[in-house]
C-alpha cells in the first residue's frame, strides 16, 4: 500500500518534469533569448523570493494548514531589518539571523490561533496578513527606505566568471534559495519532527492520540514559514537595493499556486520538496518565457490563475480516478474470493 | 437555537452601546449626513457579505468574491460606455439592460465555474476560489491595465446614490436581497440542505440529497449576489477598476463570523449578519470621523476578526461541556 502510494507520488513529479522539459524545449526554439546563461541567471535571481517562500509553504501544507500572511511578515521583517542594519551596521549573518528570528516570532502567532482557538488557518492568516500589513503601512506611512548598508551593493559573488559584458556567478539570492530548499528537505526527510509533520497532516486525530504535541508542531511549522519569509525578504531587499513596503503583499497566491502545482494538497500529509521545486520552476519558466515571447506583464495574474485551476482540476480528477481504480480492484478481489 | 438568539441579543446590546457612545463622543456621528453615508456604505458591503455568508454556511468560502464583483462592474462599465453615450429613451434603456445582462452573464459564468470545480471535481473551496480569484482579477488587470472606467448613465448612479422617501435606494436593494435570502435559507428545502451540508456533507449525501447540485447552486448564487453588489458599488462610486474594495474580502468574512456564522459551516442567520454589519459600519464611520488612517482601520479589522472568532469558539466549547 505504502509502496503504491510512493510510486503514484513519484508519477506526479515525473509527469510535472516532462511538462517542464517540454516547456523549456518549446521556449528554447521559439524565444532565442530564453535558453542562455544570462536568462538562467535572471530566472534564478528574479524568482528567488518566490522560490524561497515555497520552501516554507510546503511545510505548512504538509502539516494540513494554509498560510497567506507570509508576504506581510516579509514586508515587516524587511523594513525592520534594513532599518536596524542602517543604524547598527551588522553583517549578512547577523542580519539573516535577526530577519529569520523576527519572521519566526510573527509566523508562530498564526499557530497560537490555529491550535489554541481551533480556528481555520485561512481565516487566521487573512486576519494576520491585514494586521501586519495595516500596521506596517500605518506606522511607516508607506514610505520607502532608499539607503541600504554598503555591503548590500557588494552582495556576495562566488565562482564569478566573465561572459560577454556581464559577469555571472553564485549570488546571495541563489545561496538563500538553494539553502532554503536543502534545509526544508533535511527537516522533512531526516528529522523526527519532519515525520511528525507528515503524520499530523495525514491524520491529526491519530497524531494527537499517539501523543504528538500538536501545539508545538504547529508552532514549529508556522514559525518556520515566518523564518523563511524573513530570509526571503532579505534576498528581495538585496536585489532591489531599497525597501518598498507595498510591493510584497499580493504575491502570496503565486507561491501557493507553485506549491499546489508541485503536488501538495490542502488536505495535508502530501507533498515533496522535489515536487515543489518542479512546481515553482514550471510557473516561473512559463511566465518568463511568455514575457520573452512578448506577452505584456499585466497578463501574469491571468496566466497564474489559469495554471492553478488546471492544476487543481487535474489533480482532483487524477485522485478520483485512483479512488475508483482502488474501489474496482477491491470489488474484484471480493467477487474473486466469493464462491 | 438558544445560542443563536443569545448571540443576536449580545450583538444588539453591543450595537446600542456603540451607538450611544459614538453619538455622545463624536461630533458629527449623530446626524442626517452620517446616517445617509452609513446606509449607502453598508448596502454594498451587505450584499457582498450575504454572498460570502451562504458559502460559509455550506462549509466553504468564496475568495473570488471581490474579483468577481470588479470584473462584473468593469464589464458593465465597458458596455455602458460603448452603448449609452448620446443614446436616449428606448436606446438608453436598452443599452443599460444589455450592459446589466453582460455583467450577469460574467457572474453566472464565474459562479458556475466555481460550483463545477468544487461540487463535481471535489476541489477544496479555498483552492478553487483562490484559483478563480487570481484568474478573474488577472483578466480584469490584463484587459484594463489597471485603468479606471467611469461616467455612467443616471439610472446607474441613482442605484448607488439616489433616494426614495429620503432613504438611499441602495438600502432597498440590500433589503431586497436579504429578506428573500433569509426566507430561502430558513423556509425552503434547499436552504435546509445548505445547513445540513455545512454540518455534515457525507451524512447529507447518504440521506439521498443531491449535495453536488446544492453546492453548485450555492456558488452560483454567491456569484449572482456579487453581480448585484457590483451594480450598487459602481453606481455609488460612479467608476470601476480591477482592484477596487479589496479590503471587503476581509470585512465580509469578519461580518459573517461576528454575526454568529460558523466558518466551518452549518449554523448562522441573516439577522445576525445584519446586526454585525451595522456594528462594523458604526465602528468604520466613527474611525473615519476621527480621522484614522484606513490602514490602521484595516489592522483593527484583523484584530476584531481574530477576537470574534476566538470568542465564538470559546463560547461554543463552554456550551458543549
Amino acid at each position: 500500500m505504502h509502496d503504491m502510494l510512493k510510486r503514484l507520488r513519484s508519477k506526479n513529479e515525473f509527469w510535472l518534469a516532462i511538462v517542464l522539459l517540454g516547456l523549456v524545449v518549446f521556449f528554447s526554439f521559439t524565444a532565442p533569448a530564453f535558453f542562455t546563461i544570462g536568462n538562467l541567471n535572471d530566472l534564478l535571481t528574479q524568482n528567488a523570493f518566490t522560490g524561497i517562500l515555497c520552501a516554507g509553504l510546503i511545510v505548512v501544507l504538509i502539516a494540513g494548514g494554509i498560510d497567506i500572511s507570509f508576504t506581510a511578515t516579509a514586508s515587516v521583517v524587511q523594513y525592520a531589518a534594513v532599518t536596524l542594519a542602517n543604524k547598527y551596521g551588522m553583517n549578512w549573518i547577523i542580519l539573516l539571523v535577526i530577519a529569520g528570528g523576527l519572521g519566526a516570532i510573527m509566523g508562530s502567532i498564526n499557530a497560537v490561533f490555529v491550535v489554541k482557538f481551533r480556528m481555520h488557518s485561512i481565516i487566521v492568516s487573512i486576519a494576520t496578513l491585514n494586521i501586519f500589513y495595516g500596521l506596517l503601512i500605518f506606522i511607516t506611512s508607506g514610505s520607502y527606505i532608499t539607503t541600504v548598508p554598503d555591503y548590500f551593493y557588494d552582495g556576495i559573488n562566488w565562482f564569478e566568471f566573465q561572459l560577454g559584458r556581464r559577469s555571472y556567478g553564485i549570488n546571495l539570492q541563489m545561496v538563500l534559495l538553494f539553502g532554503s530548499f536543502i534545509l526544508t528537505a533535511f527537516i522533512l526527510k531526516a528529522t523526527n519532527i519532519g515525520r511528525q509533520i507528515y503524520a499530523m497532516g495525514g491524520n491529526p486525530d491519530a497524531a494527537r492520540r499517539l501523543g504528538f504535541s500538536i501545539f508545538r508542531l504547529n508552532l514549529f511549522v508556522y514559525g518556520y514559514m515566518g523564518f523563511i519569509a524573513g530570509i526571503a525578504s532579505i534576498a528581495h531587499a538585496q536585489l532591489q537595493l531599497n525597501v518598498t513596503p507595498t510591493v510584497l503583499v499580493g504575491r502570496e497566491l503565486t507561491v501557493l499556486a507553485a506549491v499546489v502545482l508541485g503536488g501538495a494538497s490542502l488536505m495535508g500529509g502530501v507533498g515533496t520538496v522535489l515536487g515543489t521545486i518542479l512546481g515553482v520552476s514550471f510557473l516561473c519558466v512559463l511566465q518568463n518565457g511568455l514575457i520573452i515571447l512578448g506577452l505584456p506583464a499585466r497578463w501574469e495574474g491571468a496566466v497564474t490563475g489559469l495554471v492553478i485551476l488546471i492544476a487543481v482540476a487535474a489533480s482532483a480528477l487524477e485522485g478520483s480516478r485512483q479512488m475508483n481504480m482502488r474501489r474496482a480492484s477491491r470489488k474484484g478481489q471480493e467477487t474473486g474470493a466469493a464462491p | 437555537m438558544i445560542l443563536l438568539r443569545h448571540t443576536n441579543a449580545q450583538l444588539s446590546i453591543l450595537l446600542v452601546i456603540l451607538f450611544i457612545a459614538f453619538s455622545l463622543g463624536i461630533d458629527r456621528f449623530f446626524s442626517v449626513e452620517s446616517a445617509w453615508s452609513m446606509a449607502i456604505q453598508v448596502s454594498g458591503l451587505g450584499i457582498l457579505s450575504l454572498a460570502m455568508m451562504i458559502t460559509l454556511l455550506k462549509g466553504g468560502i468564496n475568495l473570488s468574491l471581490i474579483a468577481t464583483t470588479n470584473l462584473c462592474s468593469l464589464t458593465m462599465a465597458y458596455m455602458m460606455n460603448l452603448l449609452t453615450p448620446g443614446a436616449e429613451g428606448l436606446a438608453l434603456t436598452g443599452g443599460i439592460l444589455v450592459a446589466l445582462a453582460c455583467g450577469a452573464f460574467v457572474a453566472a459564468f464565474i459562479g458556475a465555474l466555481n460550483g463545477y470545480i468544487i461540487a463535481y471535481l471535489n476541489v477544496s473551496p479555498i483552492l478553487a476560489t483562490l484559483g478563480t480569484m487570481t484568474l478573474v482579477k488577472g483578466i480584469a488587470v490584463g484587459l484594463t491595465a489597471g485603468n479606471v472606467l467611469s461616467g455612467f448613465p443616471e439610472a446607474i448612479t441613482y442605484i448607488g446614490n439616489g433616494a426614495v422617501f429620503g432613504i438611499p435606494f441602495s438600502l432597498f436593494v440590500f433589503v431586497g436581497c436579504a429578506i428573500p435570502l433569509a426566507i430561502w435559507l430558513s423556509r425552503t428545502p434547499t436552504g435546509m440542505f445548505i445547513y445540513m451540508i455545512g454540518s455534515n456533507e457525507k451524512a447529507t449525501r447518504y440521506s439521498g440529497i443531491d449535495t453536488k447540485w446544492v453546492i453548485f447552486k450555492v456558488y452560483l448564487l454567491s456569484s449572482m449576489l456579487a453581480w448585484v453588489g457590483a451594480i450598487v458599488l459602481m453606481g455609488w462610486l460612479n467608476s470601476a477598476r480591477a482592484d477596487y474594495s479589496e479590503s471587503y474580502l476581509l470585512i465580509t468574512i469578519l461580518a459573517a463570523v461576528l454575526g454568529g456564522i460558523d466558518p466551518f459551516g452549518g449554523s448562522g442567520k441573516v439577522a445576525g449578519l445584519i446586526l454585525a454589519l451595522a456594528i462594523l459600519q458604526f465602528i468604520s464611520s466613527a474611525f473615519n470621523l476621527l480621522g484614522f488612517s484606513p490602514f490602521l482601520t484595516l489592522a483593527i479589522w484583523g484584530v476584531i476578526l481574530l477576537a470574534a472568532a476566538a470568542l465564538a469558539i470559546k463560547t461554543r466549547s463552554l456550551q458543549q461541556t
